[in-house]
């Protein structure tokens, strides 16, 4: 039987950098102070004006080409993530293709996930490369969020960053990608979503207004229910995480490092006691970039593999904007 | 559970506000101090103290502070 395995990794970040100081010039300062004191962020990372999730797309795998020195001759497919599109149509990868310098005889196209969408990225290369279409797939995610958000959204600025990833999965490599459990809950749509601009509500609504809590509720920018999303993960997760281990025949002490989405510190902080992990068990990388969407895990991998914590099993989940979750075991050498 | 214990639980969550302020009649979303973080902290308390999982709908029907003490008490 083929296994596919996590052979490199790299990612960007844009230039651009948001303290909580710049934000507080804009808002109050306890708001701010009182938000990322719970989410744990002190900074984030913003896309200049004019510059696409597909430049970050492309600097993040220009990165992983020079620090690896892998050939990009070799990638046989492109799967971007990302739900910052260049444009309606064309697909994103086939751009991306071109723009690489990859070769003509490979397949390219788009997977429009979020915050679970690094997971599934990982599921459909392994597919490829189980079902032989491919042996070395180029999986990228890329979101610049920050550009659905109102001005006054202090909670969603103060949360969210900008970023690139590139992994390189393979018919070889150091960290065997093991079995996966999905799942998808489309009732939960509006709680995380940008409504107009697309198919369904074309035209601009300019119809803003501001919640109970204060918070901006607008079609025109991303609204995101924080109480709701929180509620579902306080659900959803626990079950993922258990449904993993089955699936994979493992107990909760055999895994190393679990390595969740980055929503945010507080999020994560109670879904680690509800599950009883150790910290150290327990990756946390948010204060210097927040809340990268998709490119939480694979930022959080790669800081983690610096400090050596990848080793052993690794359990990866994904969960968010759809609603849309996924988990996996990496079997790391 | 208990009205009172509960008012006590759900005062402590704010840092501004005075708890003593803080009564069953209270209508806890026109205090200076509520917003979307505390909706998260209260949330994270009803699990951790009741271990119950509100509805946020439901949940955000409440007015005073005892209707939220009756919603939390009728989901255990």
């Amino acid at each position: 039987m083929k296994k596919a395995y996590i052979k490199h990794m790299a990612y960007y970040l844009p230039e651009r950098i948001m303290t909580n100081d710049d934000i507080v010039k804009v808002f109050s300062e306890k708001a701010v102070e009182k938000i990322s004191e719970n989410v744990g962020i002190k900074q984030r990372h913003l896309t200049a004006p004019g510059e696409t999730a597909s430049d970050m797309a492309l600097k993040a795998a220009n990165n992983l080409f020079e620090e690896s020195g892998f050939d990009r001759g070799a990638i046989d497919f492109v799967v971007l993530c990302t739900q910052c599109a260049d444009y309606f149509m064309p697909s994103t990868a086939c751009v991306l293709q071109n723009r690489l310098g990859l070769r003509k005889d490979i397949g390219a196209f788009d997977i429009d996930l979020g915050c679970s969408g690094y997971v599934y990225g990982l599921a459909i290369a392994k597919g490829l490369i189980l079902g032989g279409l491919a042996t070395n797939v180029l999986l990228l995610t890329a979101d610049n969020v920050t550009r659905y958000l109102h001005p006054q959204d202090k909670g969603n600025q103060t949360l969210f960053g900008d970023a690139a990833t590139a992994t390189i999965v393979s018919t070889e490599g150091s960290a065997e990608i093991m079995d996966f459990v999905l799942g998808t809950d489309g009732a939960g749509a509006n709680n995380l979503i940008v409504k107009s601009g697309a198919s369904r509500m074309p035209e601009r609504q300019n119809d803003l207004t501001f919640d109970k809590n204060g918070s901006p509720v607008s079609s025109d920018h991303m609204y995101m229910n924080g109480a709701q999303i929180f509620v579902f993960t306080q659900r959803i997760v626990p079950k993922l995480v258990k449904d993993v281990l089955a699936k994979n025949n493992l107990n909760q002490e055999d895994i190393d490092l679990f390595v969740f989405h980055q929503a945010n510190r507080f999020m994560l902080d109670f879904l680690r006691k509800k599950l009883g992990v150790p910290e150290d068990r327990f990756c946390i990388y948010l204060e210097n970039v927040g809340n990268t969407a998709s490119n939480t895990i694979p930022i959080s991998l790669i800081e983690a593999k610096k400090e050596n914590r990848v080793k052993g099993k690794v359990m990866l989940c994904g969960f968010g904007v759809g609603y849309s979750w996924a988990g996996v075991v990496l079997n790391v050498e | 559970m208990e009205l009172n214990d509960f008012i006590s639980k759900f005062a402590n969550l704010f840092e501004e506000t005075d708890p003593a302020t803080i009564t069953a009649d209270t209508v806890y979303s026109q205090l200076e101090e509520w917003d979307s973080v505390m909706v998260l902290l209260l949330v994270s308390m009803v699990d951790e103290e009741y271990g119950v999982i509100v509805d946020v709908e439901e949940m955000s029907e409440t007015e005073t502070v005892k209707d939220l003490f009756e919603y939390v008490k009728s989901l255990r």
